[in-house]
């Protein structure tokens, strides 16, 4: 790597730290704002490193050992970088009696990765989630935030992939 | 007294716009602006709000007065007289109660009785008319203009309500301690974190029906005396976050949130916090921490949230469905609730239907339908001509049985009996499903959602999953079934919250009911289900 390259990174860096801040500020004399600024963080960086998690604690004027528990603690944070598409397969047990573990094997021989893994290409991560709330669909994939499949089968599975391809 | 602010809801349905109803909302409107009562009134369109004669139907809240207007001259007389100078128009005034009896005969309530899903699917969720114009406020209205904080907790209490979040607690009771408890900061928290396998009720009561939360929250908050709410919802309902947050900020818009809520003086502020993913974050106390901001791990109880909760105040934790059963209470009256469902559980109970079963969904039944009907009257039975198996009722931390108790009828009492009512699951597995397997998911579920706090919680569940792999590989041995149901025991005897103590629940039950089948494992021989002599060809390979 070039250092020309890892300086844009951290100009880059720079500017999400900015705005971080800029959020802190707005909210840090509200009670409990600790699980709400590591919301916006992640939704940021995408993960939360450690590098992060000090930051955070530094502004916020609390303990490293406290952020890092409340990561470690909740399965939504996570100090590994995710797949720019995080594919959730509910695992409760509405999907489980509809095949999600077929599913789950599908999305893996496809992707040839396993659960919390990333793709090589960065493009594709793993998540086993509990039950949606959409039992009724079940078996139920989650693609980011809000791409819902439901009643899906192993074999629709590479048609569903091509869409986040390319 | 003149209210600080009101509002007037103008009925436009298509045979009131037929009449001029959009013409009278303008010319109110008008009106309104003219005598500069802009501030204090708003004028609102709704569906319909009823019939009467041959004019428009217009609702005053927070007086909830009716009129019906006819003509340009009664809609401005409607505000020279109503609005500016505070006089009832007499001459317009119509009774609302006739109104009201129409409206019922119409709306019969349908083969499945409706309180908490009234709205849902059949109001927009985004609009707040069209849920004023479903009787929808009616009852902070009539809460804040005639009743006391303690005439409230009476109805509510009278109504025999029970939560609806697992636990059943009377309500009514714990608004009552609440209001009680000398402290002048008090809270509000409704349990949106809806974690429960199976279990989606919640969120569509959310996303169709967001006002009857809010509204709720509301009278809770008057009714004990606090100022202060949240609304926990879970991280990955989007939907449901993004309808409550639109719902809140109408609310306020509107003044039926922030401060002196229709002139009456009483201040409410409710926002929501958002959930990071942990199951144990359902159970109250675990809940109030995390707001707080910190991990969610279970408080030791007592002392109980009504007397020590957020940040150490008296506060209300009360589940979604519960709470949107309360504004139906404070219209119909206690009685009417009583009446539906069974002796010690009145009202009605949503209940979700998956897995195996036909129509998948939510079904709203009186308190009290057996496990039959639910799955064979609504559900319409088991798909592909299979059968029935395995029922588990009550959620992941619900009972299992086999097919032989389906009459038992579901209510508070029906544990007792072997079948819990829990957050109202009834997840049916047919014939080809394995008990082993389907205790070793569970497990699996409970061993990652332990907190970790307590040990019996933490190595209960993770034992237990050890041995139920073997069995399920033909691997196990006889006593190491008897050790599962010493394992349920020890969990449930000494675990510190109510995870631990509810995870002994499915794995006794399901041992307790398919014994045969644990013991035919251990002795290799194969079930329909699972095939141990290859263990890579079971449904379930090991993750
Ligand atoms: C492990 C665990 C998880 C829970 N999850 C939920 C939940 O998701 N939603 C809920 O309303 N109550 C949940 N509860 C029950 C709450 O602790 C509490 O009893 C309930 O919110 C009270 O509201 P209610 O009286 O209206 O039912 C859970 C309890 C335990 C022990
Ligand atoms: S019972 Fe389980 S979830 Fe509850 S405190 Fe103990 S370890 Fe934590
Ligand atoms: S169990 Fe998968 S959505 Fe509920």
């Amino acid at each position: 790597m070039s250092t020309g390259e890892s300086n844009v990174i951290c100009a880059e860096h720079e500017k999400l730290y900015k705005t971080l801040d800029a959020f802190i500020e707005e909210v840090k004399d509200k009670p409990g704002v600790l699980i709400e600024v590591l919301h916006k963080a992640q939704e940021m960086f995408g993960y939360l490193p450690t590098e992060v998690q000090s930051h955070v604690a530094e502004r916020l004027n609390l303990p490293e050992s406290q952020v890092y528990g409340v990561v470690t603690f909740y399965n939504f944070f996570t100090m590994k970088p995710r797949g720019k598409h995080q594919i959730k397969i509910c695992l409760g047990t509405a999907c489980y009696v509809k095949g999600a573990e077929k599913v789950l094997d599908r999305f893996k021989e496809e992707l040839k990765v396993d659960m919390e893994e990333i793709t090589e290409d960065g493009n594709f991560s793993l998540h086993g989630v509990r039950c949606l709330g959409a039992c009724s669909m079940a078996p139920v994939v989650l693609i980011g935030e809000k791409d819902f499949y439901g009643k899906v089968t192993a074999n629709e599975i590479p048609k569903i992939l091509k869409k986040y391809r390319g | 007294m003149r209210m600080k602010i009101q509002t007037v809801l103008v009925s436009v349905d298509s045979s009131s716009a037929l009449r001029g109803a959009r013409q009278f909302k303008k010319h109110i409107e008008e009106n309104v602006k003219k005598y500069q009562l802009s501030d204090m009134v708003e004028v609102l369109e709704t569906g319909s709000l009823g019939v009467y004669k041959d004019g428009v139907i217009v609702a005053v809240y927070p007086e909830e007065v009716f009129y019906e207007i006819n003509s340009t001259d009664d809609a401005e007389q409607l505000v020279t007289e109503h609005f500016l100078k505070g006089r009832i128009v007499k001459d317009l005034m119509i009774d609302k109660s006739v109104i009201k009896h129409e409206k019922k005969e119409t709306g019969k309530l349908d083969r499945e009785e409706r309180i908490v899903l009234k709205n849902v699917g059949v109001i927009d969720p985004g609009a707040i008319e069209e849920y004023i114009a479903r009787d929808g406020y009616m009852a902070l209205a009539k809460v804040l203009k005639e009743m006391k904080p303690e005439n409230v907790i009476d109805v509510v209490k009278k109504s025999n309500i029970r939560g609806r979040g697992g636990a059943g607690f009377p309500t009514g009771m714990k608004w009552e301690f609440t209001a009680k408890a000398d402290n002048p900061e008090k809270y509000v928290i409704c349990n949106a974190d809806e974690g429960e396998p199976g279990t989606f009720k919640d969120r569509l009561i959310m996303e169709g029906d967001p006002h009857s939360v809010v509204e709720a929250m509301t009278i809770a908050a008057y009714a004990v005396g606090a100022n202060k709410g949240y609304i926990y919802i879970r991280g990955e309902y989007y939907g449901s976050i993004d309808n409550i947050r639109k719902a809140i900020k109408d609310a306020y818009e509107i003044g039926l949130l922030g401060e002196d809520i229709m002139g009456s003086g009483f201040s409410f502020d409710l926002s929501v916090r958002l959930g990071a993913g942990a199951y144990i974050c359902g159970e109250e106390t675990a809940l109030i921490e995390s707001i707080e901001g910190r991990p969610g791990r279970p408080r030791l109880k007592p002392p109980y949230p009504p007397v020590e909760g957020l940040y150490g105040k008296p506060t209300v934790v009360n589940n979604v469905e519960t709470f949107s059963n309360i504004p139906w209470i404070i219209n119909n009256g206690p009685e009417a609730f009583k009446a539906l469902g069974t002796e010690g559980s009145s009202g009605t109970k949503v209940f979700t239907l998956v897995g195996n079963i036909i129509n998948r969904g939510l079904v709203e039944v009186p308190m009290g339908t057996s496990i039959f009907d639910l799955i064979y009257k609504y559900g319409g039975g088991i798909p592909n001509g299979k059968k029935l198996k395995i029922v588990q009722t009550g959620g992941t931390a619900g009972t299992f049985m086999n097919t032989k108790k389906l009459e038992i009828g579901l209510d508070y009492d029906s544990a007792k009996e072997g079948a819990s009512l829990g957050s109202g699951v009834i997840l049916c597995m047919d014939e080809d499903s394995c008990a082993v397997d389907c205790a070793k998911t569970v497990m699996e579920f409970f061993a990652h959602e332990s907190c970790g706090k307590c040990t019996p919680c933490r190595e209960g569940t993770r034992v237990s999953v050890k041995l139920l792999d073997k069995i399920s590989k033909g691997q196990g041995r006889e006593e190491e079934v008897e050790q599962l149901l010493m394992i349920a025991d020890v969990m449930e005897q000494t675990s510190f919250c109510g995870l631990g103590q509810s995870a002994a629940i499915p794995l006794r039950t399901i041992v307790q009911s398919f014994r045969d089948e644990f013991s035919d494992h251990v002795q290799k021989k194969p079930c329909n289900a699972c095939t141990f002599v290859e263990p890579k060809k079971k449904k379930r390979s090991k993750r």
